[in-house]
């Protein structure tokens, strides 16, 4: 049990917060009425995933290529490094999680613009309000 | 036919950089950019046909950008399956152009138009990018590209568009997420991108739990995208209330790419007999298409507003696409209905949210009920409407039949006659929601007004008061819908597109024999 606890827990713990992160933030994007919260939700939710994706960046794991079953190494066609017993994190993670910020900034960027509008349009973001506005104003036929 | 190889990357490279020349163009001059767009897609409509007709005949393109080789790369892969869709949604997306001239005057103020012809260009760049990807990452960027885009153009139309753009934010960027997630699972396990060298690693892995929950988070990303039954619910409010170019290109088009990312997942990067025998999702899938089918037109039997019961009918026909992908492992007649409905539900739906948008700009109607006697308003746009809705409905020698007939001999050649009922019943409730909108326009109101409520006019809820004429630029494209759904319900029939059928097998199912 205290072997099995060590080897995937302990080990394998920035796994197990970014996870555990994950799933509290979801849990507020789909929960929560508030615009912004849910958005708040969905920016961690994001950063939780890419704290989970450059931890795959730590070599030494056992991984799968294109030669069989092998320790992994960084991608990094230096022999010398090698020869002079350079360790480098693998690079690809990080380069991936690069573009996933700016999709992440990008997507925050387009849902904070839409709610400056739906706030002038009906001020308020929580979305019960929301829908009973609608529903008065297709009433009085102005929307 | 060495150049025919750099069409793909041609066409994908210079949509983005003419979204961004437009934007400037637009400070010169405000007509500008739509003409721009329109001229580069026909030009890419042309390229994509070299490239269809290379690929069937010398073979699957492969373009390694900057000449690196594809495990480290960034590779282009262009089949039967990418060279057809490609074509599809080039064309859709220039009647959609042709159509929003006019009709983007109508809906949208003018300090808005080059933004707003910016963005379509922009969305287009990111489906044609999903089209011709060959590596998993890349896929991803594109698809965020088209999804961002799309949010911003249905937020454009204001009003009762917000609130659903926005959940539309939320939902797809959840969606998005786990299907890079997924992604990473996936690398996580084999170290590599590119789905070529991913499939020829995976088998050995298939038992590994990283690979399933990979397969299991992408599945579940894209099907939020491609509004698969229960993860649908996003979609009726931003279909009803998106401007009327927006709603048709997204679920003409937008859609079936998202529909793609599936298919190229199921056979491209995972085989059939993994979805079989490790994970024992194809049978779980045609449920959930049979269920979706169901439940969508039954849904749309309860609207009033036209284009919510257009939206509806859109989540129960994503169900027949699902079930001929469901069926594939079965019957090699499933994908070939998935890819002709791909086609088939493009032009009709289309075809529909067109007229619907065009309804909406002569004479100002959303509600079914007020369209007494529009048959002879608007006779152009009604018979199309009818032509399309008789293609949806499967009535012989229209499209929507022979996506049928090939989605019934896949259930009997799977042995699954459930789904042949299903089928039936399907067809029968979208005649039932479908006629009673023909019954308004053609047949209603002749035995005068028994009821004095219904006579009264009632008050059209929204902005849009109607009363433009709709001009030859908007009724021409819907016509050429409407055609199409007859021409391409014989064509299916005739041996014409026997050689793009087997070429789409045996490029789909020739890799899944390696």
């Amino acid at each position: 049990m205290m072997e099995w606890m060590v080897q995937h827990v302990v080990e394998k713990y920035n796994f197990w917060i970014a996870m555990l992160i994950i799933i509290v933030s979801l849990t507020a994007t789909i929960v929560k009425k508030n615009f912004l919260k849910k958005l708040i939700g969905l920016s961690i939710f994001q950063t939780a995933f890419f704290l989970w994706v450059v931890s795959l960046g730590d070599v030494g794991r056992n991984i799968l290529t294109s030669w069989g079953l092998k320790t992994q190494t960084p991608p990094i066609l230096w022999t010398e490094a090698a020869e002079k017993g350079y360790i480098y994190a693998n690079p690809l993670p990080h380069v991936l999680m690069l573009t996933g910020i700016v999709v992440s900034a990008a997507t925050t960027a387009v849902a904070l613009a839409i709610v400056i509008r739906i706030y002038q349009k009906y001020g308020t973001i929580e979305e019960d309000e929301i829908i009973e506005k609608e529903l008065e104003f297709e009433r009085r036929g102005v929307l | 036919m060495l150049l025919v190889e750099h069409f793909p990357v041609i066409i994908v490279g210079l949509s983005m950089f003419l979204a961004y020349t437009m934007l400037l163009a637009g400070y010169i001059n405000r007509r500008l950019p739509f003409f721009m767009s329109l001229a580069m897609n026909c030009f890419f409509l042309f390229l994509s046909i070299f490239i269809l007709d290379h690929v069937l005949t010398v073979g699957p393109i492969r373009y390694w950008q900057g000449g690196w080789r594809p495990p480290w790369g960034i590779e282009y892969v262009v089949d039967a399956m990418n060279a057809y869709l490609l074509i599809i949604v080039i064309s859709i997306v220039i009647l959609g152009l042709i159509y929003s001239k006019r009709n983007v005057e109508f809906e949208i103020e003018e300090r808005k138009h080059v933004t707003f012809y910016t963005l379509i260009q922009l969305m287009a760049a990111g489906l044609y990018g999903i089209t011709v990807t060959g590596d998993l990452f890349n896929m991803f960027i594109w698809l965020e590209i088209a999804s961002l885009t799309a949010y911003a153009l249905i937020a454009v139309a204001g009003g009762r568009a917000l609130r659903p753009a926005y959940n539309y934010v939320i939902m797809g960027s959840i969606g998005a997420c786990l299907y890079i997630f997924g992604v990473c699972w996936l690398y996580s396990v084999t170290g590599t991108l590119n789905m070529g060298d991913m499939r020829l690693l995976l088998p050995l892995v298939y038992d590994n739990k990283a690979v399933q929950m990979g397969f299991a988070m992408i599945v579940v990303g894209v099907m939020i995208k491609a509004y698969i039954f229960p993860l649908h619910l996003w979609q009726p409010d931003v279909y009803t209330y998106a401007p009327s170019t927006v709603s048709s290109l997204m679920a003409s088009v937008h859609v079936k790419v998202m529909f793609y990312i599936l298919i190229r997942l199921f056979y491209s990067v995972f085989t059939l007999d993994f979805i079989r025998h490790y994970i024992g999702l194809d049978l779980l899938i045609c449920w959930l298409a049979a269920i979706a089918m169901l439940a969508g037109s039954i849904w749309a039997i309860k609207q009033r507003n036209l284009r919510r019961m257009l939206a509806y009918s859109s989540v129960s026909q994503m169900g027949y696409i699902l079930l001929g992908v469901g069926l594939s492992p079965l019957s090699p007649w499933g994908l070939v209905g998935a890819a002709a409905h791909i086609l088939n539900h493009a032009v009709s739906k289309g075809c529909l949210f067109m007229c619907a948008g065009a309804i909406l700009q002569q004479e100002g109607l959303r509600d079914i009920r007020d369209f007494v006697g529009l048959g002879k308003k608007m006779p152009y746009v009604c018979a199309a409407f009818t032509i399309a809705a008789l293609s949806m409905i499967g009535i012989p020698f229209t499209a929507g039949f022979t996506s049928k007939v090939f989605l019934i001999l896949a259930s009997l050649d799977a042995a699954q006659s459930p789904f042949v009922a299903v089928l039936l019943i399907s067809g029968l409730l979208n005649l039932v929601y479908f006629w009673r909108v023909i019954d308004q326009m053609y047949f209603a109101g002749h035995g005068g007004t028994d009821n004095p409520a219904e006579a009264a006019p009632r008050v059209t809820s929204g902005a849009a008061k109607g009363g433009r004429p709709i001009p030859l630029s908007m009724t021409a494209p819907i016509l050429v819908l409407a055609s199409l759904c007859i021409i391409l319900g014989v064509l299916w029939l005739t041996d014409i597109p026997l050689p793009l059928i087997d070429h789409i097998l045996s490029n789909l199912r020739m890799e899944a024999t390696i």
